[in-house]
Order: structure tokens, then C-alpha cells, then sequence
């Protein structure tokens, strides 16, 4: 089936999120859509799909002008939506989320089971996308969770199909079997349509390309000719330097060391497995691996944010497993946490009371308990300008910047302070190229100030980009520990999805 | 492409779940709790029960309008005391130096079944007590916290929180008693049902459509109709008595099974409201794991953005739990009115409605595993009501608490952590 999108526009309070799209996506081919977050993508999937109702514009199948007033009539004209983060419902059987909606019955509406399972079954035979129908879908790995989403949407009929972001959480090795099954779905004569922010993903597998930025088609490229930096270029509107120059790293004294550390779950059940690790001043270490591994937990052992079941900690010396956090923070360790809105700022507050988060309580931001209004906002204007943090309007709340300007004035808060160890968890997860580019830069420039750096990433791409040295990270343990100019990503994929001895 | 179907990698990930052998530090540190709330238990039967009595404690287990009668069972107070007891100390100095793990909650269930046994048989010491009439009484009492526990499960099930159990109840059975007075006993607990089910419609429009903060709903529900049946009461049904004097549901024997011991007169000779219990939570449990409604319901409940993109309209499938959740609410209120004294009192549900909830979470949102926490609720009531008639030194004051400490006990998460419906609570937002 061909698809065919006329002028779609889609207003929100304040912003023109789609601005008369127009696109083309073909039978049996791959449409790779690409753009920086906040480009309107998602938003235009979602009119795709039903969930939003255009303002203007047609969505056209096979030169049928179509009206989709919720997901059902999107769904009923063979669209299928794999959305980027999964719509399972975690506690149901993989049979329960791929039948839910169009459940097979006995009778008024008792659930035939048996017919689940098979169709089931039947779909993930006809498709090759093994799967057990019985599985609790909060067992699977990620990568199977995508099939089962895959395998819901074939069963509803779907000919297009849209993948939203659909290799962000998955493994390199998970990320080839994926294209695998898309070369499988093409084959079968399926319209494709890729949404990605991954322009070597975008390049490998797509037989056309079309750029969005800011809500509008910057136009369309062919992936025989195209190189990244022109892709970049055309979704970011200026010149991408995609490579981070950095010079040889000049290591320095062992600043932080994990000793044995060993953290469990109310279970019992290991989280962090006898981790030992060295950082030390000047050089950037990169932790690697699937999310869910223990970075998460490793990083809050170090900040103190998790208690230990053994092993220590050591800063600059001494041993602080015992310290709180804000003992830790004083003695000199920053952190930029993963999760920017629920642990890194206060979406509520203003831009000037998120700056002073972790410092509020000294001189000179307060003193014998009262705050000084003054300082806070002098400080929070020179951090605001030398971190380049847009609009630079320290009255504004945080949750009103965009993620990677949120994440900016978070690198302002931890960066500014003269420390000797920096920890950037998922430093820039979800946010624009050209924050990203900054970003990168400013741990760079940290590094060479001879600081030592940890760094936790998913994206391998990151990983290389910053580190000088790489651990990877399986199963609550360390499995690899490289140097990074002597490795490469197949051979850290490979660590990550514990298949290496 | 020839397809190969196998069993995903699971292997792997339960590699992951297995349990290391160290336990951390909390863990031994609450096994050590729960083991010295054992040990203190069996001391407390030492010290409290053990000096002052002796005799033989008589338990009757058949009422007098049965056929089959059984003999009264004869307990020697002071050797069952001390059996009692060192069971009691066995457990809790295992629990102590090696922990029960995965079975402690089990263990201490069992402690307290002890300690309660130990109760019982210190204070019907040289007295007779009728087991039988006790837990008959167990299963009537249990009824409206089985129902309430129900109507918080078809809510939550669906994703919205109903705290406004005790207002549904207070109001089904004002409703019940009026219109049982006035047209009869059926015509009220259908009345019953439909003001549950009205309040849930107040429920449903303000947490579903208007996305008000669900526990103001609830607490505004409950403190309303405590307002408005406080305020009828006084102005209608002083005045006019003849509408506070609905008559009452009689017990139907069910015959041949009423006749079997002990079992009969509890499960088979009861108020059609009870019948009604249990068929409710028959039915429910059907429902919301047998059909496509259910599915829909549980969907909607645990991830409502997948359902809504699968074309589940969430709204439409929230309100029918929610109404349907009241109407049991409501059905339950009827309880206390048509189903024992025929007439209504202010606030006479007293507190009942929480314990429904505390019995949903204790049954971790299924309805067999509610009616089964309804029962032990249910148990302690009745013990209470029997241990006031008992001539013992506790002061009756301290033992209409009962309920409430084991409530507490239950909902302080003693007895287990339950994980509730992961969307329960939080408004449907499409954007």
C-alpha cells in the first residue's frame, strides 16, 4: 500500500509542531524519516496513528483520502504503530498484549485462549519472529518486547508499518536481527516507515530519506549518495562536526576506586556483582551496556545514593562507603544524573533555584539559614551565559526548557564546581544534535582541567566519541575493561550482550 | 524464510533472578523482627494467660437448631497453654537464628492463629464457648468487607482509586433501609445497589473526565453522605419510624448441605446477601480474567496508553468498572441494615469501607485472595463481639479495637508488599 501525506499540520498551545508535511512512503520500501527530537516527529506518527487529530492537511492510502477519529480506524486501514517506548502492558502474557483490542471469543465474550495462543503462534511462524505466547511480557528481554509489538500489529492486518525510534534500546547485535526482520517485512511487500535520530542507521537500511526540522520537510535525500554530515547538516540547519576532537588522554593519580562493591535487591538477588573499578584524574571512562545492567546502581553506589552490601568505595584515598551523599558532594564529586526530570533538576522550580540544588544550604547562596537572593541570581546569570543555556531567562521554570537545555543548565550546576571527579550518567540521552555537540565538548574540556570523568552511556557511538578507557557492564558485573583506541564497537556489543567469554 | 519457533532466551533472565546466598543486612534485620514478635508472643501467653487459669475450656461446635450435633470439645487449659506456647517459641527462635525466608510471612500468619487459639482457650476457661455461633458470625461479618474489598477492586482494577468504599456502603444502606420499609426487602436492596452505583457515576465523571485528584473524590464521597444520611436521619426518619423498620433477610437453610457439621450452618444457611457475596466474587473473578471485558478492564488499569492505542476506549471502559464497583458498594450497604437489624443508624458502617480496602490490598487486588483477608477481618470482629459476652478481664473497649490493630497490622505491610495495578490512581492524559 502506498502512503501519501498532504500538508498535515498539527498545532499545539504555543507550538506549530507539524507545519504542512508532505511525504511519500512506497510499497515494499523503507521511508526513513529522521530529525532531532522536537522536530515533530513523534507528533506526526501520532496523527499517523490516530492518537491526534490533524489541524489541516490529508493522510492519503492508495489515493484514498482517509479520517482516522481514534486509533481503531488508523488500525482498521493497515497501520500499525511500533511505538518507541513499548505500548505492553508489563504483568499480561505475550498472548494477552497481542490479542487486546481484537480478542478472539467464545460466545459474549469469553476469551478463547486456546486461539490466542495459536494465532499467536501462527503470526510469529509465517514472520520468523520466535516467541513463547505463554512468556510474561516483564520477562522478556527488550528485544523480544519489540517483536511481540511487532508481532500485535501484523495480527491487526497492518501493510505500513511506522517504527518509532525502534533500535534505541536495543543491543548491536539485537539492532542486526531487527533489520533483519525488516528486510523479511519488505520482502512481503510491507510499506516501511523508520523514524530515527541514527543517521548510519538511517543510511543502512532506507531506500528513501526525508528530513524534518521544526515541524517541517527540509527536504529528502537518497541514501546511495548522502553521507552523514550532509544528513546532519540538513536536520540540525547549520554545519555538524559529528567527531569530538580530543587528544591523547595523560592519566594522573587514581582518583575514585571500587573495591569488591557489591549491592543486592530486597531479594537477595545481585544487582551489583564485586564491581572493581579505577578512575583516574585526566582520562574519561566509559561504562557500557544494555540499560538495566547495573550502571544505574553502580553510579548511585558511588554517589551514595544506594547503600552497599560490601566492598568500598574509595575518593581520593580515603574510604567514603559510608559517607551520605551530601558528605560525598562536599568532598568533591559531581553528578549529572540519567534521569534529567525526575532526579537531575525540579521541573517546578525556576531556573536560578535549580542552579543552587546541590549548594543552597552555603555561603554564599544562604547563610544561617537565609537565602541570599542577590547571589543566587548573579551566579545563576553568569552560569546561564557561559553554559548556553536557551532562552537565557533564570526566572523561567526548568520544566520549561527544552531536554537539551534542561540538560545544559544541569551541566552548568555540576560543572561549575571545581572537583576532582565528574560522573555524567547518560549525559546526553534524548536531546538535539547540536546540544549533544556542547555537551561533549564541555566533558572534554573537564578532562583535560585533569579531572577524572566516568561516563554511562547505551549509546556505544558515545561511548568511542568520549572514552579513553571502557568498561562493559552485564548482568550487575564488569565483563570487559579496554582501552579505547584497541577495541571496537562489534567486539563491545558482543560484551554487552553477554555472549563473550 | 522457513520459520523456526523456539522458547525466547528466558534462561538468561532468570539466571538473573536467582537469589544469592548472602542475605543483606535488612533482610536478616526484619527476619529478626518478625522472630522476636514470636518469641514475644509466646512470653505474652506465659506471663498473661498461664498464671490465673485452670479448668477445662468447653467449645461448642454445633448450634442447638442442628441436626447432627456434635459434642462440645473439652480443652484442658493448662497443658494446651503450654503446648501452645513452646509451639509458639519453637517458631519464633527458628525465625530468629535461621529465618524462615520466602515462608515467614506464612509463619507469622501462623503465630498470631497461635497466640489468637491461646486466647480463646485462656478465656472460655471454666466457661463454654460456642465456636459454631462464632463462625457463623465470622462469615456474615465478613460479607460487607468481602463486597467493599470487591467494589475497590473492579475500581482499581480499571485504574481509579476508590476511597469512597465507606460512603457507598453508608448510603446503600440508608437507601436500603427507606425503600425496604416503604416497598419491601427486594425493592430496597435494589435501591441499594443503584445508590452505590450513583455515587460511583459522581466517582466516575470527576476522576475519569474531570481528572480531580482521586482520594479528594473519595474522602469528599464519604464525608457527604455521612453528612446527608446524619442530616435525613434526624429530619425524616426520627419523625417517622415507620420508615426506619425494613424487614430483615432471612437465613435460608439450603438443604441436605446446611446438615453437614460445623461447615453447613457457616457456608449454607445464610442471608441471601451473603449468597450474594459469594457469588459476587465468583462472578467478578470470572470476569476479570476469563473474558475480553476483564482484559480490557486490566488493561486499561495496568498500561491505558497501550489499550488506548489498540482502540480500547479507556474512558468508556473506566466508568463500567467504576459503576460496577459502586453498585457492589452498594449492594453492600444493604448488608448492614436488610441483612441484620432492619433499621439504620448514623455512621453505622463504622469504618467498615477502609477495612474492604485494607482486605483488597491484603488479597493484592484479586477477589478470592480479598474474601479470604475479608474472613480474617471478619474472624476478629466476631471474636471480639464473643470475647465481650465472656467474662474475661480485657476491657471491651480495648477489644472492639481488634479489627483495627489487625487492619493496621495487614496494611503496614507485616504480611507482604501486594503491587497494585500500575495506573491506578493516575488520570488518563491522550497528550
Amino acid at each position: 500500500m502506498e502512503l501519501e501525506l498532504r500538508g498535515i499540520t498539527k498545532r499545539f498551545p504555543g507550538v506549530l509542531a507539524n507545519d504542512e508535511v508532505t511525504l511519500t512512503a512506497r510499497s515494499g520500501k523503507v521511508l526513513a524519516l529522521i530529525g532531532e527530537n522536537g522536530a515533530g516527529k513523534s507528533t506526526l506518527m501520532n496523527v499517523l496513528s490516530g492518537l491526534y487529530k490533524q489541524d489541516a492537511g490529508e493522510i492519503l492510502i492508495d489515493g484514498k483520502v482517509q479520517d482516522f477519529r481514534d486509533p481503531g480506524d488508523a488500525i482498521k486501514a493497515g497501520i500499525g504503530m511500533v511505538h518507541q517506548h513499548f505500548m505492553l502492558v508489563p504483568v499480561f502474557s505475550v498472548y494477552e498484549n497481542v490479542v487486546l483490542g481484537v480478542e478472539p471469543v467464545h460466545g459474549p465474550g469469553v476469551l478463547n485462549r486456546k486461539k490466542a495462543r495459536s494465532e499467536v503462534r501462527e503470526i510469529s511462524e509465517r514472520f520468523g519472529l520466535a516467541v513463547d505466547p505463554d512468556a510474561l511480557v516483564e520477562d522478556l528481554p527488550v528485544g523480544i518486547q519489540q517483536r511481540v509489538e511487532i508481532i500485535k500489529v501484523l495480527l491487526r492486518g497492518a501493510k505500513i508499518l511506522v517504527f518509532d525510534e525502534p533500535t534505541a534500546v536495543l543491543t548491536p547485535q539485537e539492532v542486526e536481527e531487527f533489520f533483519g526482520i525488516v528486510a523479511e517485512l519488505k520482502g512481503r511487500g510491507a510499506t516501511i516507515i523508520f523514524i530515527t535520530h541514527k543517521l548510519k542507521e538511517a543510511l543502512a537500511v532506507a531506500d528513501d530519506i526525508t528530513v524534518l526540522r521544526g515541524g517541517k520537510v527540509m527536504g529528502h535525500a537518497d541514501p546511495r549518495t548522502a553521507t552523514p554530515e550532509q544528513l546532519a547538516s540538513m536536520m540540525v540547519g547549520r554545519d555538524i562536526d559529528l567527531t569530538v576532537d580530543k587528544t591523547e588522554a595523560t592519566p594522573g593519580d587514581d582518583v575514585l576506586t571500587l573495591r569488591g562493591v557489591h549491592m543486592v535487591d530486597d531479594y537477595g538477588r545481585a544487582l551489583l556483582n564485586r564491581i572493581d573499578l579505577t578512575v583516574r584524574a585526566g582520562e574519561i571512562v566509559g561504562v557500557a551496556g544494555i540499560q538495566g545492567n547495573g550502571q544505574t546502581e553502580l553510579v548511585e553506589a558511588i554517589t551514595g545514593l544506594l547503600p552497599l552490601a560490601g566492598g568500598t568505595v574509595e575518593f581520593l584515598g580515603k574510604d567514603i562507603s559510608k559517607a551520605s551523599p551530601r558528605q560525598r558532594h562536599a568532598a568533591g564529586i559531581a553528578h549529572v544524573p540519567e534521569d534529567r526530570n525526575h532526579m537531575g533538576m525540579i521541573s517546578s522550580f525556576t531556573v536560578s533555584e535549580n542552579l543552587i540544588l546541590d549548594s543552597y544550604y552555603q555561603p554564599p547562596f544562604s547563610r544561617r539559614g537565609v537565602m541570599d537572593g542577590d547571589a543566587i541570581r548573579e551566579s545563576a546569570e553568569s552560569l546561564v551565559e557561559s553554559y548556553d543555556v536557551r532562552p537565557p531567562l533564570i526566572d523561567n521554570t526548568g520544566g520549561a526548557l527544552s531536554g537539551g537545555n534542561a540538560q545544559k543548565m544541569i551541566v552548568a550546576r555540576e560543572f561549575s564546581r571545581d572537583v576532582p571527579l565528574v560522573i555524567c550518567a547518560q549525559p546526553t540521552r534524548g536531546i538535539d544534535v547540536g546540544s549533544i555537540e556542547y555537551i561533549h565538548e564541555q566533558i572534554i574540556r573537564k578532562r583535560d582541567e585533569g579531572k577524572a570523568i566516568l561516563i554511562v552511556s547505551t549509546e556505544l557511538d558515545e561511548i568511542f566519541a568520549l572514552s579513553d578507557r571502557i568498561v562493559v557492564m552485564y548482568d550487575g558485573k564488569i565483563v570487559a575493561e579496554m582501552t579505547a583506541s584497541e577495541t571496537t564497537p562489534t567486539e563491545v556489543g558482543l560484551y554487552m550482550a553477554g555472549k563473550a567469554a | 524464510m522457513s520459520a523456526t519457533f523456539d522458547r525466547p532466551p528466558v534462561e538468561a533472565y532468570e539466571e538473573t533472578g536467582k537469589r544469592t546466598k548472602a542475605l543483606n543486612s535488612s533482610q536478616i534485620r526484619r527476619a529478626q523482627v518478625t522472630g522476636v514478635v514470636m518469641l514475644l508472643l509466646a512470653a505474652a501467653v506465659v506471663v498473661l494467660f498461664i498464671p490465673n487459669v485452670e479448668g477445662v475450656a468447653t467449645f461448642g461446635l454445633s448450634l442447638p437448631s442442628e441436626t447432627i450435633q456434635l459434642d462440645p470439645l473439652e480443652v484442658p487449659v493448662q497443658p494446651a497453654l503450654w503446648l501452645l506456647t513452646s509451639a509458639l517459641a519453637f517458631l519464633g527462635a527458628t525465625q530468629f537464628y535461621r529465618g524462615f525466608q520466602r515462608r515467614s510471612t506464612l509463619i507469622l500468619g501462623i503465630s498470631f492463629g497461635l497466640f489468637t487459639v491461646a486466647m480463646m482457650v485462656w478465656a472460655t476457661a471454666g466457661q463454654e464457648f460456642n465456636l459454631e455461633s462464632m463462625l457463623v458470625a465470622t462469615v456474615s461479618r465478613c460479607t460487607p468487607i468481602a463486597l467493599g474489598a470487591l467494589s475497590g477492586i473492579l475500581c482499581e482494577r480499571s485504574g481509579v482509586v476508590n476511597i469512597g468504599i465507606e460512603g457507598m456502603l453508608l448510603g446503600g444502606a440508608f437507601t436500603g433501609v427507606v425503600m425496604g420499609s416503604l416497598l419491601g426487602g427486594w425493592v430496597g436492596l435494589l435501591s441499594a445497589t443503584i445508590t452505590g452505583g450513583i455515587l460511583a457515576l459522581l466517582l466516575a465523571v470527576l476522576a475519569v473526565s474531570f481528572k480531580v485528584d482521586q482520594i479528594i473524590i473519595g474522602v469528599v464521597i464519604n464525608i457527604l453522605v455521612l453528612g446527608l444520611t446524619s442530616f435525613l436521619t434526624s429530619q425524616l426518619l426520627i419523625d417517622n419510624p415507620e420508615w426506619n423498620d425494613a424487614p430483615i433477610f432471612p437465613s435460608i437453610a439450603i438443604p441436605l448441605l446446611s446438615d453437614i457439621p460445623i461447615i453447613g450452618q457457616m457456608f449454607f444457611n445464610q442471608t441471601i446477601i451473603v449468597y450474594g457475596m459469594f457469588v459476587l466474587i465468583g462472578v467478578v473473578t470470572f470476569l476479570l480474567f476469563r473474558t475480553r471485558w476483564g482484559l480490557r478492564t486490566r488493561s486499561v488499569g495496568e498500561n491505558p496508553r497501550a489499550a488506548d492505542s489498540l482502540g480500547v476506549g479507556v474512558a468508556r471502559v473506566r466508568y463500567v468498572a467504576v459503576i460496577f464497583g459502586g453498585m457492589v458498594g452498594g449492594f453492600a450497604g444493604a448488608w448492614f441494615t436488610l441483612g441484620t437489624v432492619g433499621r439504620f443508624d448514623e455512621g453505622m458502617t463504622a469504618g467498615t469501607g477502609f477495612i474492604g480496602l485494607a482486605a483488597m490490598i491484603f488479597g493484592a487486588w484479586n477477589p478470592i485472595g480479598a474474601l479470604g483477608a475479608a474472613l480474617i477481618f471478619g474472624f476478629s470482629e466476631s471474636l471480639e463481639q464473643k470475647f465481650a459476652l465472656l467474662d474475661t478481664p480485657i476491657p471491651t473497649e480495648i477489644l472492639a479495637m481488634a479489627p483495627y490493630l489487625v487492619t493496621i497490622v495487614v496494611v503496614a505491610g507485616l504480611v507482604g508488599r501486594a503491587r497494585p495495578p500500575a495506573a491506578d490512581g493516575v488520570p488518563y492524559d491522550k497528550e
